[in-house]
């Protein structure tokens, strides 16, 4: 039971991350209705920034983790600006591929810049375990849990008691009216994407001290957000969170206790038990059932 | 048959022209990497029957690729399936196993499509994306070892089934006398030359059978659904056969393809059909124009040169990828198109300027 509880805990631990991620595919889908494949890659980027202000330019941890949060901000505006909004009234699948172009630029400049050499990255948390009726508890994970919760309550308050946050909500529900009204739907857009990049940058922040930072650290984890946000149902940022936790305990309870899925199959496994909730909920756990006007 | 149609009958026979003399005029490198062209395009032609025609986004033919790669492959190989007591030798010569290959992968994409009519949009993409990603370790598992060779492949190099020019000694003075490849009649000395004029035979029947398919009522019902399922059932279009249909068509031509690229490249192993490839095709179809056909030819070409061209650029560790990005972005910018759209529009330029005057 203790080996259970261990697994819990640590699946929750990913899955926040997932979670985080995956908030950040569902921001954008919202405002836009693309999927932005690039959101790892940018997440890997902001982390290499936030690695070269502590070990060349020796700022203290959770000052440059806070930094990097205000660049990721800039990075995820500015990458609006310059590359989405040219094609705000492209097709859909134009813009896709424009976040797949993305996707090369990032990971290219991060090996052009820092080389695709592996590097150790510090972890905010201590790396010791806290004893709780025998089951051990990895205070890494417990503080990776909490970041994320603290970050999704912050993003939920400014949602829902700022006025930017309504001007946010209005602009993705109904670009229209929100024009009428006087909101600048463009801008709001940019700054989707720039909130998009902080969840991003925290992700990456949080998923670099266990895996290593590489070019390639968080394709796997995209994917596995990009499970989460679907799971959830694409439009649920609440459906994103449940879902990225869901995830990550399902995943590790899957690689525990189910014999035959070794490492390999650990992905497939998983998503075809998503594949089959999609059957039975075709727009995900939380998402709401698309109603067509004739 | 109507005006238009036999400009199109006539352009096709020009095309067709200028590949069978293409390799006249090309090292035989060059002849190879076209021949990569002709096999992207014709996995093109089956991704855009479903995403550009249908209107459903596929994030997985990839997947459809390797099934039929792994289909030629293993009746290339002859690897001796063992069911039971008995041992079933197939060593079917390479060329007939394309048919088969897109076969086995077109069951298996109108299968897929069932479960996929429930989905749409993002959710289908997931769907797919999910057999894409799943494909290495399914063919890396251990059950299906014997028949895949796992994750270290199959090797078709030394196949007897493959057609190659054969090399012999000559007893007498030590020389290499290379037979050349013997096809329909027509004598071809290079395998590279073989391939190229294997691949773009292919690929014209294959765009036939789309030009003739699309024009016609399936075309018209697949075109129906992409503007407006509601619209194309209220009309009496059966939503659920053609949406499998598609699936089964496109997936088909990706098998095709698949099987061509295996024939190509005389090796599968997991990494042949990698997850990018997937990627890269929806990359193709969009730069090449939604809901076009020839136009495609571009998208391929730009699967095929672009990171090449990229390399030439940069080679420094990084620098490829983010040139290829950028022009990636910028073509999108100013095309958002594609080629066909390009197209288009200096159609529309053209017939404005000839009424001006």
């Amino acid at each position: 039971m203790a080996e259970f509880f261990q697994q819990v805990v640590a699946g929750l631990a990913t899955g926040s991350i997932f979670a985080a991620l995956a908030l950040a595919l569902v921001l954008i889908h919202r405002a836009t209705g693309v999927i932005n494949f690039a959101q790892g890659e940018m997440a890997v980027f902001t982390t290499y920034i936030a690695w070269t202000l502590i070990e060349n330019h020796g700022v203290n941890e959770w000052l440059a983790f806070g930094l990097t949060l205000v660049i990721a901000f800039g990075l995820g505006l500015g990458t609006e600006r310059l590359v989405i909004r040219p094609i705000e009234r492209a097709p859909l699948l134009t813009t896709v591929i424009v976040t797949i172009g993305l996707v090369l630029i990032f990971n290219g400049l991060v090996s052009l810049i820092w080389t695709a050499e592996v590097r150790a990255f510090p972890s905010p948390f201590p790396n010791d375990t806290w004893e709780i009726g025998g089951v051990a508890i990895s205070q890494q994970d417990v503080g990776t849990f909490l970041t994320v919760l603290v970050m999704v309550t912050l993003l939920w308050a400014f949602f829902q008691f700022t006025k930017v946050g309504l001007a946010l909500r209005a602009s993705a529900l109904n670009p229209e009216a929100s024009r009428l009204v006087g909101v600048r739907v463009s801008w709001m857009l940019a700054i989707g994407w720039g909130l998009a990049a902080v969840l991003g940058a925290a992700a990456g922040m949080l998923t670099a001290p266990t895996v290593f930072l590489d070019p390639n650290m968080m394709q796997a984890v995209l994917i596995y957000a990009f499970a989460a946000a679907v799971l959830g149902g694409i439009d649920s940022p609440f459906g994103a969170v449940v879902g990225g936790l869901m995830l990550g305990v399902g995943l590790n309870l899957i690689g525990t206790y189910v014999d035959f899925v070794g490492a390999g199959l650990r992905l497939p496994v998983a998503l075809l038990i998503i594949l089959v909730v999609l059957l039975v909920k075709p727009t995900g756990l939380f998402g709401k059932p698309v109603t067509r006007r004739v | 048959m109507k005006r238009s149609d036999l400009t199109g009958v006539g352009l096709f026979v020009l095309a067709a022209a200028a590949i069978l003399l293409l390799p006249r005029f090309v090292s035989d490198f060059r002849a190879q990497q076209f021949a990569y062209v002709g096999i992207y395009f014709i996995a093109l032609l089956g991704l855009n029957v479903l995403t550009g025609y249908t209107g459903l986004i596929s994030l997985g033919h990839g997947a459809f690729m390797a099934i039929g790669g792994y289909t030629t492959a293993i009746l290339v190989s002859d690897q001796g399936l063992t069911l039971g007591s008995h041992t079933f030798s197939a060593d079917v010569k390479d060329v007939w196993t394309i048919p088969l290959a897109g076969l086995v992968a077109g069951l298996i994409g109108f299968a897929f499509g069932f479960p996929a009519l429930r989905l749409t949009g993002l959710y289908l993409a997931l769907a797919t994306f999910a057999i894409a990603v799943a494909m290495p370790g399914l063919i890396k598992y251990d059950r299906f070892e014997q028949f895949t060779g796992g994750g270290g492949g199959i090797n078709l190099f030394e196949s007897a089934a493959r057609t190659r020019p054969v090399e012999t000694t000559d007893p007498i003075t030590f020389e290499t006398i290379s037979e050349p490849i013997k096809f329909l009649g027509f004598e071809i000395a290079s395998f590279n030359e073989w391939l190229y004029y294997l691949s773009w035979g292919v690929a014209l029947l294959m765009f036939g059978i789309a030009w003739l398919l699309l024009r016609g009522r399936t075309g018209r019902s697949f075109r129906a659904i992409r503007d407006s399922e509601l619209a194309a059932a209220s009309s009496g279009v059966n939503l659920a056969t053609y949406k499998t249909l598609a699936f089964g068509i496109s997936a088909f031509y990706a098998g095709v393809a698949g099987s061509l690229l295996a024939i190509a490249t005389t090796f599968v192993n997991p990494d042949t059909y990698p997850i990018t490839l997937s990627i890269f095709l929806l990359v193709g179809v969009v730069v090449g124009g939604l809901g076009s056909l020839w136009p495609l030819v571009f998208g391929a070409i730009f699967i095929q040169f672009l990171p090449l061209w990229a390399q030439e650029v940069s080679k420094a560790q990084g620098a490829p990828a983010v040139v290829y990005g950028v022009i990636l972005i910028l073509l999108m910018i100013l095309l958002p198109g594609g080629a066909a759209g390009l197209i288009r529009r200096l159609q529309a330029l053209s017939r404005g300027y000839h009424r001006s005057r």
